[in-house]
């Protein structure tokens, strides 16, 4: 599919998914409706949409280009199949999606993976906010799954997450993984500051520098190396528990060589006795 | 002239003993007439049950406290969105709708009167303006009395009379329909950081007892003349134990019943009817009310019921909803309403498999069960707290079918059905019973002598439902029962027709019912100065401010009271 003109008002794209597609004739593909605004449009009159009917059914792949930066939902709810977009996405990219596999090649923006079950998001630029988090007020954020981004975060990455793994290769906003539950969060680059807060459960691993840790939290032991999916990271870090506010129970690793602010933490390290 | 003949369907009328008789109601310019002209618009109800329109006594539909609960939950609005159509305004929200979602979908059931019942006096223009927007059915505010500081030194110093003419002025002020005391004593006291447990203890700084709020409210009720008792939600609600507080609070005002209609209605029962001394421990003490209110005249009570669901609950009782947050570790709204009462809001998820939710579902329905006279209790799921009011057909549904309460039983937490005597019983509400549990005991209870019945000069408020009691069993099929209840087959209000097949077909604004009760003129003007000094002192508003004019309801229905004798 290919973008033939410019967006100026918010798209609802749930229909693209490779779930609504499959078994779909070309017409009755072209044909298919969604919100442009307040108004509805069929898919052929903002797509050039090229249909190739010879690949395997249970593998459905949708390729998207153009600037799609006004196309939210892309993805809503799929189980299988993959999306690809070359070019910038816009939010609530694969919002409660259970399986299969979206690839952007650009941007996304806020929401991704928002409620996910299962299945795996690429993104090789940056995310906005709230990735992988819960609907605003309620309690249940992602819960399986994997989202992998090459580039930076926003804000509140991860909120009432309580499953699944994000991955991020820049930086990240404040508070990534506030009222977490479960789950695994890792930040290579820096974070802005204020990780874990409210959290419950769960491990967030912060490779870069972040400016501080919220008080809430206890230090606990200095650990040599931490695992994320299969892979073991070495450290070695500062480990801490929280937050206590809520009585919780999550891991906040920390990479000592990239904060040296925190050395303080080394003076409650108990040495053996000689 | 307008002329509309609902045609040949089961009519059950109890007030007018009418028990499914086929026959015909012709309506005139909105009220029930004796025939209609042969080019009167018919309504084909052959083969299905009709009903008078629905009468919901209580029901948190607007307010303050509604919105903010609205405020604080995008994620119930998200679940549950409404398109406009070319008659209905856009709407959202399932736990807390939006107004005009709450009227669309209460017409949608058959019900054409609904009560808002706690309306915190300072914040009654906002119930109003609410009230306004919600289309499709009457409706009316009860203000909240019980924690008010003025009611509470009148009351003390044994100033009854002024009390009265306090009452009058602001169920004028407030365009108010009823006398609601929610934790007599108690909000107040937890304003202080105390607790008022029972009825004796005095509250901290007013040295009045929770006894002596409610028999003053009560003996002012009647002596105005107002048409329905005093609505009381009782001290200790949700504690272990309670039920002894419940029967105790009926009790108080025994002696002061002479015959007639009942003095005292206990609100969402199931809330109040816990026995045990402990969560763990927590049992029904339906069994003990419901023998109470058997032998007892002058009380009456609305269920509650629980509906297993995710819902927000919201009272004026700020303790009780601390409480919830508490044992839910759920967001949580609190306010305080200067001299008048207080409020809380917390959402919550009741579930099959929590012990203690299960007892709540089963004190509830053994409550309807138990107690032997339809008409003095009344099915309501104190909407949203126990359940949305979009779920009554699922409680009528348990109502008239031991088979769909065993259904439910066979899914409850085995330690909490152990303690229940839901199994044990086998009453099944009749089509007779259920006109009088949702409507007719209910208008009678409020007064409102034009509703709840289809005799002669009633309103034309009428609900069809597609199911026929000849042919069916509703106790083996309760879920066609639950489906029909669910979408009226029409909705006729005031001689129209609203809902056909379960859709919106017309929108109307629905009138707004208060209540002018008349003091003698000297003791409400005493009234009056003594007030205004205090109204400086206790409020952060000028007293000229504080009434509501008539022309601020959209469509106003006043019903006028004059007080009696004496106190």
């Amino acid at each position: 599919m290919k973008l033939t003109r410019q967006l100026t008002v918010p798209v609802d794209a749930s229909c693209i998914s490779p779930d609504l597609l499959v078994g779909k004739t070309n017409r009755e593909i072209q044909t298919l409706e969604l919100w442009e605004g307040n108004q509805k449009v069929q898919l052929c009159s903002m797509f050039d949409i090229d249909v190739n009917s010879d690949a395997p059914s249970n593998e459905l792949k949708i390729r998207i280009h153009g600037d799609l930066k006004k196309v939210r939902r892309i993805g809503h709810g799929m189980t299988s199949g993959t999306i690809e977009a070359e070019g910038d996405v816009g939010m609530h990219l694969g919002e409660e999606m259970s399986g299969g596999q979206i690839v952007v090649h650009g941007n996304a923006g806020s929401w991704v993976g928002s409620r996910m079950e299962g299945g795996r998001i690429s993104i090789h630029g940056n995310a906005g906010d709230f990735v992988g988090s819960a609907y605003r007020g309620s309690r249940f954020g992602m819960k399986g799954g994997i989202v992998v981004i090459e580039g930076n975060v926003g804000a509140e990455m991860g909120c009432w997450m309580k499953g699944g793994t994000i991955i991020v290769k820049g930086n990240s906003g404040a508070f990534p993984g506030i009222h977490m539950n479960d789950g695994t969060m890792l930040i290579e680059g820096d974070c802005e500051d204020r990780a874990g807060a409210q959290m419950t459960g769960g491990k967030i691993v912060i490779l870069g520098t972040t400016p501080s840790i919220l008080p809430s939290f206890s230090f606990d032991e200095l650990r040599e190396k931490v695992k994320v999916e299969e892979q073991k990271i070495h450290g070695p870090f500062y480990s801490f528990v929280g937050d206590v506010t809520e009585t919780g129970k999550g891991r906040l690793f920390v990479k000592a060589s990239s904060n040296p602010q925190l050395k303080w933490c080394e003076a409650f390290i108990q040495k053996p006795e000689e | 002239m307008s002329e509309l003949l609902v045609s040949n369907g089961w009519v059950y009328d109890p007030l007018n003993r009418i028990d499914g008789e086929r026959m015909d109601i012709a309506i005139r310019d909105g009220r029930v007439v004796d025939g209609v002209s042969a080019s009167a618009r018919i309504v084909d109800a052959s083969g299905m049950v009709v009903m008078p329109g629905g009468v919901d006594i209580h029901s948190h539909i607007a307010g303050s406290k509604v919105n903010l609960g609205r405020m604080m939950r995008p994620e119930d609005h998200e679940k549950d969105v409404e398109s406009r159509t070319s008659v209905m305004r856009a709407g959202v929200g399932r736990s807390i709708p939006s107004t005009f979602a709450t009227g669309y979908r209460y017409a949608r059931m058959g019900y054409t009167t609904v009560f808002e019942p706690a309306t915190p006096p300072l914040k009654a223009r906002h119930t109003h303006e609410e009230l306004n927007d919600t289309p499709m059915v009457d409706k009316g505010c009860f203000p909240l009395f019980g924690n008010n500081w003025l009611i509470m030194d009148y009351l003390k110093d044994g100033r009854l009379d002024e009390c009265a003419a306090y009452v009058s002025w602001m169920l004028k002020a407030t365009k108010g329909y009823a006398i609601k005391l929610v934790n007599p004593g108690g909000v107040e006291a937890w304003g202080w950081g105390k607790y008022v447990s029972g009825l004796d203890e005095p509250v901290p700084k007013f040295d009045i007892t929770p006894r002596e709020i409610i028999r003053g409210l009560c003996k002012i009720n009647t002596f105005l003349n107002l048409p329905h008792p005093i609505h009381v939600h009782t001290n200790d609600l949700a504690r272990a134990g309670n039920y002894e507080t419940t029967i105790k609070t009926m009790d108080c005002v025994r002696d002061l019943y002479h015959g007639g209609k009942p003095i005292i209605h206990i609100t969402h029962v199931q809330f109040t009817g816990r026995s045990g001394t402990d969560w763990i421990n927590v049992g029904s003490g339906a069994p003990e009310i419901a023998d109470y209110v058997n032998k007892h005249e002058h009380a009456e009570i609305d269920l509650g019921q629980i509906i297993f669901t995710d819902t927000t609950t919201m009272t004026a009782d700020g303790g009780f909803q601390f409480l919830l947050y508490m044992i839910s570790g759920n967001k949580w709204g609190n306010t305080d309403v200067e001299a008048e009462t207080g409020g809380g809001i917390v959402p919550f998820h009741y579930k099959k498999s929590n012990y203690v939710n299960c007892i709540q579902w089963g004190i509830g329905l053994e409550l309807a069960l138990m107690i032997e006279d339809p008409w003095r209790v009344h099915m309501t799921t104190d909407h949203p707290n126990a359940g949305p009011f979009t779920e009554y057909p699922r409680v009528i549904a348990w109502l008239m079918s031991k088979n769909a309460r065993g259904n439910v039983e066979r899914k409850l937490n085995k330690s909490a059905h152990r303690r229940l005597n839901v199994s044990s019983l086998d009453r099944e509400y009749t089509f007779y019973e259920v006109a009088i549990t949702t409507r007719a005991a209910t208008a009678k209870s409020l007064g409102l002598k034009d509703k709840g019945h289809l005799g002669l000069g009633a309103d034309g408020d009428v609900s069809v439902y597609a199911i026929n009691p000849t042919t069916i069993n509703p106790s083996r099929d309760y879920r066609l029962v639950r489906k029909a209840l669910r979408k009226a087959a029409y909705t006729i209000k005031d001689g129209k027709v609203l809902v056909k097949n379960g859709e919106v077909v017309a929108s109307v604004p629905g009138k707004t019912l208060w209540v002018s009760s008349d003091v003698p003129q000297d003791t409400y003007d005493q009234m009056l100065t003594n007030l205004k000094e205090r109204f400086e002192d206790y409020y952060t508003m000028r007293m000229s401010n504080y009434p509501i004019g008539e022309d601020y309801l959209k469509a106003s229905r006043r019903f006028e009271t004059v007080a009696g004798q004496r106190i």
